[in-house]
């Protein structure tokens, strides 16, 4: 026979349960439609429930008292006729989910992913998407990353290697340098032949983003050399004398660097196509000059860079190289401290070079060294003298300028440092 | 400690307050007497008498009115609006009044007042006993607005609100009201308005959410933990305004994916701002889009119960988009 | 002359106070009109014809004691109950030192926690529910205090101003609605604001009794108001006293009533000005001179020069005051 099953109602909003008071019926009475069954209590009505339908009470599923969630069944009802089905259950709507965005197109990157890349070093076309559609995802990137620093492994990538940024502060809310660097480029597929007895040494991180730098540049950037000549005998005695006060007073070294930064950077407002930046739209010469330094320490090449260079003394120079090259030794540069350079200087002499050809740091368009000052015989007048000789070389891209410009800017540098003596100012 | 429903730890909070402090006072229609249509202020007027537990006049803008001017005088008034689709008479006292008492007298007055109401649908309350109001006041400095998902939060929080010197909307949802229960703890405590709390921490995603949604959001977490792994932050943001940057902002940093939950409706929506604050301030962190759950912009919701079904979001709808998200 | 003030609880020197208030109150309004109009103040709301109805009142109020929510003509109230020319002169031109609101709000929107008046807004009424609710809280606290709340006639149509009397009357709340019925609502006269012929017509309706005074004469308003105080702080509940009083100017110094009302009439109520009636009653008790009255027209004239060459040369806001006072700091 049909029957039709009573369940809790809902009495009022935000009610969730009730308690059933008094049946008004007993099992086997005839209820007819609308006749009140039941007393139900809430905290917030009392009320009697009528039937939804006639017919004969079969069944009592909740006693007196009992306290039971809205919609549980507490009654059967047997019922001659088809009866009005329960209470109608609450359908959910189909409705569509929140619309998916739409996944990125092939060789289209998100913010955080574009930033990783720039970070490690990583070229995005080599990495395997498993975002949807393809997309490269954080995840895939770190995962490259793990994987790159260990080839032999096979199978899931393990944890993250920290970044090269394990040198560098953590990266900031504040995006990345002003600059943008051109997409690395894959680094050519050779190789010697793997023998019994040879090592193969995985580059680090950092080896690897400096490789990948390297061979950018000299892939993209035409570079051309050239180098002077410079008697820095005067420059010499006089830092002789001045250096142990100076170390005194202001707690750094007073080392040759300074002098040729600041020869350099007068140099460069002079010849601002040094300090400028071959685009596919033009030549962006930059208004400020940030003199990147390179340091060199067992893990590699770090190239801090001295900001607004031109607008510090010998003397502040002097402190801001202190500071920089202790706190890269110290593995304590923030991502602040390298980025933004300009223009590089390298001091090549310190490793007893008296000729490098240095190679151009993205996007800059020049370097030049310093090389090793040594005491040779020179032609002086007509008499031969003893005097300090200190080569400049400088590597720079020829489709900013040319060697006409260069040579001039040179002899700037070379005039300056061969001026620089006791009438200078230190401050 | 002990168990208790949203309604119970709000009138604990009520009545703890009132015999803490006598300058605490309730005023609204049906709250003395009656005890509240929803029965929040049951046992206040038995305790602390009709003038402290004021049944008034069917007067909203008087109600808030009244409020100010006791403030004024020196008084903890909290006010109830019966449901929050009846708090538009009192705009003007709210927004161009209550708001401004402070900023307008260069700090000379203030307006320590409590505005409380509920809201939200899912009820079977149709267009007018249903709506989401918060985002109406979410634009006027010198408010704070509330809205709790748990007792234990809505206790600490209302104290809060009433010992704050500035002038709070604590909106309550009316669903959430039984249906939500806790361990609340039986003596005083006073949670930071201001302050969002993570309510289950994940890596893969961050969803900031709050009100009864917190409680959609949390079930479809645990869900989609146990079918793929994938862990969802859930950020109860509690208080609205002002909007917790930090908690949100370190979440986005640690998991490069947002999706913001509300029933209130999308277009306009505190989402919105949440977005904007988010793209601002951390867009090199998204590794995807920042996606917005929220009802379609009509109005809500309508009486019919499929209807108002389509309309209130799900369990379903959550998990949905957080499983899409997590895997963009 | 016959002594209509002994009666009243007046002395003489009450009186004559009274008087220098009305007049201060005319001699600061013709200042800053003049000053709108050579363009050093951007606005103001004259209260010219409203000195009798608003001195008056104040009188019968206890400065720093009851409390005052006034409305935006109230100038003559103001400086009745403490506040100087200098400090409306220094909300004209909204400068630093404003001690109404710093230079935030247009001027006349007072503020004085020590006088107990409350911060205004210009949307007008919101205060009726604002004073019925510090009448509550005072009741509640069982301070003796009784709480005056002023507005148009204008005003009274406004749904706050119906719910705030509704319910000062359910709660017999120490409340004084002071109508000051100007017969205008800006351009709106007063057949088109309501049907009735008075705003008092309607306190029967609420329950609590509504008088109808001559707003220019002060001690037919003083009499009103001392007999509402008192039934106030009897906790017999509210009264509403309406002044029928007259703008001599128009609303406000953008507004222009020549669009809205005849020459003629504005004479005509100038001839029942309260200003010079009082002192003509004063002078025939002999209470006043008119050498005293010159005498007090120089000192108050200077008084009022000195606060405007000081509020004039006053400094502005610093920019980063903008931000200050949204919340508690």
């Amino acid at each position: 026979m049909p029957q039709t099953t009573i369940t809790m109602p809902q009495l009022g909003e935000s009610v969730v349960e009730g308690t059933i008071g008094t049946w008004l019926k007993s099992v086997g009475d005839r209820v007819e439609k609308f006749e009140p069954l039941v007393e139900v209590i809430t905290d917030k009505v009392n009320t009697e429930i009528p039937s939804p339908v006639s017919g004969v009470l079969h069944q009592i599923l909740a006693e007196e008292g009992a306290t039971v969630a809205v919609g549980t069944p507490i009654a059967v009802l047997v019922t001659a006729d088809e009866g009005a089905a329960g209470p109608a259950t609450g359908v959910a709507g189909q409705r569509s989910a929140a619309g998916a965005p739409e996944p990125l197109p092939r060789g289209v990157y998100s913010p955080l992913v574009r930033r990783l890349a720039r970070e490690y070093g990583v070229d995005l076309r080599q990495v395997k998407g498993s975002g949807a559609g393809g997309r490269v995802t954080k995840r895939d990137v770190l995962a490259y990353v793990a994987q790159r620093a260990q080839p032999a492994s096979t199978g899931a990538p393990g944890a993250v290697v920290p970044p090269p940024a394990a040198r560098v502060a953590a990266p900031s809310a504040v995006p990345p340098a002003t600059l943008e660097a051109p997409e690395p480029v894959p680094a050519p597929a050779t190789g010697a032949a793997r023998e019994p007895g040879d090592e193969l040494i995985p580059p680090d991180p950092v080896r690897r983003a400096i490789a990948q730098r390297l061979a950018l540049s000299k892939q993209t950037i035409p570079h051309a050399w050239t180098m002077v000549e410079v008697d820095v005998s005067k420059l010499v005695a006089w830092r002789e004398q001045v250096k142990e006060e100076f170390r005194r007073r202001e707690g750094v070294e007073l080392t040759y660097l300074p002098f040729f930064i600041k020869s350099v950077v007068e140099s460069l407002k002079e010849f601002p196509l040094l300090n400028a930046s071959w685009q596919d739209d033009g030549i962006l010469v930059k208004k400020c000059i940030h003199i990147g330094v390179a340091v060199g320490l067992e893990s590699g090449l770090v190239v801090p860079v001295v900001r607004d260079a031109d607008r510090l003394s010998i003397a502040g120079l002097a402190r801001t190289l202190g500071d920089l090259i202790g706190r890269a030794r110290a593995g304590k540069l923030g991502l602040d401290d390298v980025q933004g350079a300009t223009f590089t200087v390298n001091n090549t002499g310190a490793f007893g070079s008296v000729a490098s050809y240095p190679v151009i740091s993205p996007p800059q368009a020049a370097i030049i060294t310093m090389e090793a000052i040594v005491r040779r015989p020179v032609v002086v007048g007509d008499a031969i003298a003893i005097r300090s000789i200190m080569n400049v070389c400088l590597s720079f891209d020829h489709r900013v300028t040319d060697g006409l410009y260069v040579g001039r800017f040179l002899q700037s540098v070379k005039r300056r440092l061969e001026s620089l003596g006791p009438e200078t100012a230190l401050y | 400690m002990a168990i208790k429903t949203l309604l119970e730890a709000i009138r604990e909070a009520l009545a703890e307050e009132m015999r803490r402090d006598d300058r605490v006072f309730v005023l609204g229609e049906d709250v003395g007497v009656r005890g509240g249509v929803f029965r929040v202020t049951q046992g206040l007027i038995e305790e602390f008498g009709p003038m402290r537990v004021l049944d008034t006049p069917l007067a909203e803008s008087l109600i808030v009115g009244a409020a100010i001017g006791a403030a004024a005088y020196g008084l903890r008034p909290v006010a109830e609006i019966q449901f929050a689709d009846f708090i538009h008479p009192a705009m003007d006292q709210i927004i161009n009044e209550a708001a401004k008492i402070r900023y307008r007298s260069n700090g000379a007055w203030s307006c320590p007042i409590v505005i409380r109401a509920p809201y939200g649908g899912g009820v079977h309350g149709a267009l007018y006993h249903s709506q989401s109001v918060e985002a109406l006041f979410y634009h006027v400095p010198g408010l704070k607005i509330v809205a709790p998902s748990t007792p234990y939060d809505a206790k600490g929080l209302l104290k809060a609100a009433i010992r704050d010197p500035d002038p709070v909307l604590f909106f309550e949802h009316k669903k959430a009201y039984r249906s939500i229960r806790g361990e609340v703890p039986d003596e005083d405590y006073v949670l930071p308005i201001g302050k969002a709390d993570v309510k289950r921490p994940g890596e893969h995603l961050t969803v900031i959410t709050y009100g009864y949604n917190v409680h959609l959001c949390l079930e479809a977490a645990d869900r989609l933990a146990r079918d793929e792994g994938i862990e969802a932050e859930i950020i109860d943001l509690r208080t609205l305004s002002p909007i917790d940057k930090e908690t949100i902002l370190t979440s986005v940093r640690k998991t490069g994916r947002v999706m913001i939950s509300h029933e209130d409706t999308k277009t306009g929506g505190i989402g919105a701002e949440v977005s904007a604050i988010i793209a601002e301030e951390a867009l090199f962190y998204l590794d995807a889009p920042i996606i917005r759950v929220a009802p379609p912009d009509v109005h809500p919701m309508p009486f019919n119960h499929k209807l108002e079904a389509a309309f209130m979001p799900t369990v379903e709808q959550q998990y949905a988009a957080m499983r899409d998200l997590a895997r963009y | 002359m016959e002594n209509r003030h002994a009666a009243l609880g007046l002395t003489d020197d009450d009186v004559l106070k009274i008087y220098e208030k009305m007049l201060l109150t005319r001699l600061v309004d013709q200042r800053a009109w003049l000053l709108n109009r050579m363009g050093k103040v951007h606005f103001l709301v004259p209260c010219q014809g409203h000195e009798a109805a608003q001195v008056a009142a104040a009188w019968a109020l206890r400065p720093g004691i009851d409390w005052v929510l006034a409305y935006y003509r109230d100038l003559g109230v103001a400086l009745t109950l403490g506040s100087t020319p200098r400090d409306y002169l220094l909300s004209l031109f909204a400068k630093a030192e404003d001690t109404y609101s710093g230079g935030r709000q247009m001027p006349s929107h007072w503020s004085s926690p020590s006088l107990k008046i409350f911060t205004g807004s210009s949307p007008v009424a919101t205060q009726l529910p604002q004073a019925a609710g510090v009448a509550y809280a005072a009741k509640l606290r069982g301070d003796d205090v009784v709480v005056y709340v002023s507005f148009g006639e204008g005003s009274a149509s406004a749904g706050d101003a119906h719910e705030a009397m509704n319910f000062a009357a359910v709660h017999k709340l120490p409340v004084i609605f002071f109508c000051q019925n100007n017969l205008y609502a800006i351009s709106v006269s007063r057949d088109k604001q309501m049907a009735v012929e008075h705003v008092a017509d309607r306190a029967a309706g609420y329950g609590f009794p509504g008088v109808v005074v001559d707003g220019m004469d002060p001690l037919a308003v003083y009499g009103a108001m001392k007999e509402a105080v008192a039934r106030a702080r009897r906790g017999e509940g509210p009264t509403l006293v309406e002044a029928m009083v007259y703008r001599f100017m128009p609303h406000s110094s953008d507004d222009d009533d020549r669009t809205y009302r005849g020459r003629e009439e504005v004479e005509a109520w100038k001839q029942r000005d309260g200003l010079p009636r009082f002192r003509d009653y004063l002078m025939g008790l002999g209470l006043l001179t008119p050498e005293a009255d010159e005498a007090l027209h120089r000192r108050l004239a200077a008084e009022v020069d000195a606060a405007a060459a000081y509020a004039e040369a006053a400094a502005d806001p610093e920019p980063e005051d903008l931000l200050r006072h949204v919340y508690a700091e």
